[in-house]
């Protein structure tokens, strides 16, 4: 495994150029900047909102000072909230290169289009000599999520990719697992791994707060197709989605944006806090995957039953497909075929270990299938957090 | 590599229920862990049957974790879904209940 060092010391297993919508009214101009590189490593990223959310300048800037991130054109209309100088100044002091375009100030669309679209030629050019350097397993952040999940997730691709997040633990690697929502009726299982009785504390109480929220929207994250896959209650999906976080102990409870300091598994908390504000925790499995990339993560890993076809922008996206008809009907899209375990095909260790040589291969330039069919969804919506406690990270203590 | 594929997984022995790990056929006759059952229904790949029987209002686990409670009594060969089960902690969504709840005008 080759990566590409950047000047803070972390190492990216890709090298892209991102163009960032400062609000939705911009975002047109950033996808026609994007598309003259169609195929390339120019992904379009973005915060649709006219109004400032710290959470979202915060994930902003952890995107694109992100290890896969070699440079970033932001595109502002010009009259929006989002803070333009600050993102371009945390960008700037990471060592990356990067300008704001701002369509009003620049002469409208037109215009913007054309000086985008120079400034990331050179750019490219100039990306070319990015220091190279030789990367472990140990050097990785690999996030996972499940989305149009079936009762078949939780009996194959679930543990399966919690087999390879064990083995990614024990190489020094750090792991993260997330959707609290969907973990709801675990929160004692959980709290039994956490690190410390302070940390299994704060899990609890994470787990509280998350319930509190769904009930107070009317119902969970359980989607109509999850019942018509065979699960009938939020705690069933749940209990699939657990299988996913392995059996390492719980190292350290995160939020968006918070990098995981040292080897081990952590518990991504994505339901915001305080009074429900903003709607749904997260509206769709792209913005939890957004989250994880935010956390650092280099990769992730998405288990589906049902048959999610969606990338990310910055992040290769490994599909691992629960279901052994799905994966006869989507093939294209799916990385790994962990339905075959129902069939007798193999065993929950064979899928574990091929995913996890399947991630080091990924790291190493290998295209996923989401990757190859350009898939490069990206989400970012309104949300708020207050930072994590001491007891959240008892490593780092 | 694995030579025996089973119709149904018990995912834990104190489990009343096990899940279809194919689809399978009503008039089939399957045998879990020494209780035999001639299928009365359809079972899709990863729906729940009941093996034993369950008393409404009891919890029903899966690999010994409560899913959720009973809502009627259920017999061995009955499905399990929602139809008979809900949720301890929030209500589950599904396309039917959404046109009813569409149609109410809330």
């Amino acid at each position: 495994m080759i990566g590409y060092l950047r000047p803070d010391g972390r190492k990216g297993i890709r090298n892209t150029i991102v163009v960032v919508y400062l609000v939705e009214c911009a975002r047109h101009v950033a996808h026609e900047i994007a598309e003259a590189f169609r195929g390339g490593p120019v992904h379009v990223i973005g915060f649709p909102g006219c109004y400032p959310n710290p959470y979202a300048a915060r994930m902003l800037e952890r995107l694109c000072t992100h290890p896969n991130v070699g440079a970033a054109l932001l595109v502002s209309l010009g009259c929006e909230g989002f803070d333009r100088h600050g993102l371009k100044d945390a960008v700037r002091e990471s060592g990356r290169p990067v300008a704001v375009i701002g369509i009003q100030a620049n002469g409208g669309t037109r215009r913007s289009i054309q000086d985008g679209t120079a400034w990331v030629q050179q750019t490219l050019a100039g990306l070319e000599h990015t220091p190279r350097v030789a990367m472990t397993p140990g050097d990785l952040i690999v996030g996972t999520i499940c989305g149009g999940s079936d009762a078949t997730s939780g009996l194959t691709a679930n543990p399966a990719m919690g087999i390879a997040f064990d083995k990614l633990v024990a190489a020094g690697g750090r792991a993260i697992f997330e959707e609290t929502g969907e973990l709801i009726g675990l929160n004692h299982f959980m709290a039994a791994r956490a690190a410390t009785p302070a940390l299994a504390q704060e899990i609890i109480a994470c787990m509280d707060k998350t319930e509190a929220y769904y009930r107070t929207l009317g119902h969970g994250s359980f989607a109509a197709g999850n019942a018509d896959g065979g699960l009938t209650t939020i705690e069933e999906k749940s209990l699939g989605a657990y299988a996913k976080s392995g059996q390492s102990p719980i190292s350290g409870l995160l939020k968006p944006g918070d990098e995981p300091p040292q080897a081990g598994l952590y518990l991504l908390d994505v339901i915001p806090d305080g009074e429900v504000r903003f709607g749904f925790p997260n509206i769709n499995d792209n913005a939890e995957i957004a989250e994880l990339i935010a956390c650092g993560s280099h990769m992730i890993l998405f288990a589906t039953g049902r048959g999610s076809v969606v990338g990310s922008a910055i992040a290769p996206v490994i599909k691992v497909c629960a279901n052994p008809q799905t994966y006869r009907r989507m093939a294209d899209d799916m990385d790994v075929d962990a339905g075959r375990v129902l069939e007798g095909r193999g065993t929950l260790e064979d899928v574990g270990s091929e995913i996890f040589a399947l991630m080091q291969q990924v790291a190493g330039g290998a295209l996923t299938k989401s990757e190859a069919l350009l898939h490069r969804e990206f989400i970012l919506t309104y949300k708020s957090f207050t930072p994590i406690g001491p007891a959240c990270l008892p490593s780092a203590a | 590599m694995t030579a025996r594929v089973l119709p149904l997984l018990r995912l834990a022995a104190s489990d009343k229920i096990a899940v279809a790990a194919r689809d399978l056929l009503a008039g089939e006759t399957v045998v879990v862990e020494g209780i035999e059952l001639v299928l009365r229904h359809n079972v899709p790949l990863g729906y729940k049957l009941a093996l034993l029987p369950i008393a409404a209002g009891e919890k029903v686990e899966k690999y010994r974790v409560p899913i959720g409670s009973a809502t009627a009594d259920i017999a061995p060969g009955d499905i399990v879904h929602t139809h008979n089960l809900q949720s301890d902690y929030l209500p589950t969504y599904t396309l039917e209940a959404g046109r009813k709840f569409g149609e109410t005008g809330a």
